[in-house]
């Protein structure tokens, strides 16, 4: 029972401190599940982000349920969801019903422009993190670059990239297997 | 009964949008257009709030659009309605993942996967940049090279990066609430 407090509120902590989309909440899970807890290491999490990039729903609940399922089964799962959710259900109520015109504050609109600038300084730290554990050779780096590049300068699906790569990845790995043998 | 077609809508949007949390908003315009709950400019409205507020993009624009329909227990729904085919496809796949960890076709397909995963982070990275640290359109129009960069977010990045390089146990939150501050104080968002 402790143990799926402590997952709804490591979650809990994480969906309250994401500003902007699921890849803002990387530092915030390297950080609570990596370092603090060991529930995941570095390289599950990218594993769960392709796999949440051409699975249906939200990247930043996909990756919850796939860390709350590793560390306490299918009911893990659904705490560490309901988790991620409930500041947002919280925040969002009450700006809701109490506050008019929220986005349009200027305070909220100044102090927003300011966590933006934060979070490219976390995504840098993180990528950089990432790609010691992901570009182990020269077929890794030339996937990165391809995706990296390709997703910034074309309006092609992730979906694609992610499928591509899985292709990439077992073409490659069994092509290194049979001429080692 | 309303829950239940809040609850069926948006477990639809969460069961066919793929990737982050603004591919919903096709599915949210949709709702808007069958059901008259809100109107497009109020989702417009619904959208900026869910960006400028911590949590999922997603799941804040059902809590929204759920809390503006049916009160609270409507935010509840929504929300619960959007990532229960989440919950349930993907702890099929962890299932499987378990069961196969071993095989060499889905070791080789991580082994690409996981250099495209950071390919895509960078390409998320590389878009908040664009928005907070470059103003192209205003280099654009001035067609001076000082109008391409945001220079007090550029400086306040250097800080922040030096700061995350010498205190590492810090909390990325800290730098956060931090970098926050400093947005109120020096008015970022103006020109």
């Amino acid at each position: 029972m402790k143990e799926l407090w402590d997952l709804f509120w490591t979650f809990a902590r994480i969906g309250g401190l994401t500003f902007g989309g699921g890849y803002a909440m990387l530092p915030m899970l390297q950080r609570e599940v990596v370092e603090k807890r060991n529930w995941a290491t570095d390289e599950e999490l990218m594993d769960y982000y392709a796999i949440g990039q051409c699975t249906p729903g939200i990247i930043a609940v996909n990756t919850a349920t796939f860390v709350g399922q590793k560390t306490k089964g299918i009911v893990g799962g659904i705490v560490a969801t309901l988790g991620v959710v409930f500041p947002s259900l919280v925040i969002i109520t009450i700006i809701a019903a109490f506050i008019q015109n929220f986005a349009d504050l200027e305070i909220v609109k100044n102090a927003f422009a300011g966590i933006r600038v934060c979070v490219c300084v976390l995504i840098f730290n993180a990528v950089v993190k990432l790609l010691k554990s992901s570009v182990i050779d020269k077929a890794t780096l030339a996937i990165y670059l391809v995706v990296a590049i390709g997703s910034v300068l074309t309006s092609i699906s992730p979906i694609i990239f992610v499928l591509f790569a899985a292709a990439a990845g077992i073409l490659l790995q069994n092509w290194k297997g049979a001429a080692s043998k | 009964m309303i829950y239940l077609r809040l609850f069926y809508e948006f477990f639809k949007a969460g069961l066919f949008s793929i990737g982050g949390g603004l591919a919903t908003l096709p599915f949210l315009y949709h709702i808007s257009d069958t059901t008259g709950w809100f109107t497009h400019s109020k989702l417009a409205d619904m959208v900026a709030i869910s960006e400028s507020t911590p949590g999922p993009i997603g799941v804040n624009m059902a809590t929204y659009v759920g809390f503006t329909t049916k009160g609270i227990l409507g935010a509840v729904v929504a929300t619960i309605g959007l990532i229960t085919p989440s919950i349930i496809v993907i702890l099929i796949i962890a299932g499987f993942l378990k069961a196969f960890r071993d095989n060499r076709y889905v070791k080789g397909a991580f082994y690409g996967l996981r250099p495209a995963s950071t390919g895509l982070i960078t390409a998320a990275g590389v878009s908040v940049v664009m928005i907070s640290l470059v103003q192209w359109d205003l280099f654009q129009q001035t067609g001076s090279i000082w109008d391409l960069f945001h220079w007090k977010g550029l400086l306040l990045a250097v800080v922040i990066f030096l700061l995350t390089k010498v205190f590492k146990k810090l909390h990325p939150a800290v730098f956060i609430g931090a970098s926050a501050v400093v947005g109120i104080l020096f008015g970022f968002a103006g020109v």
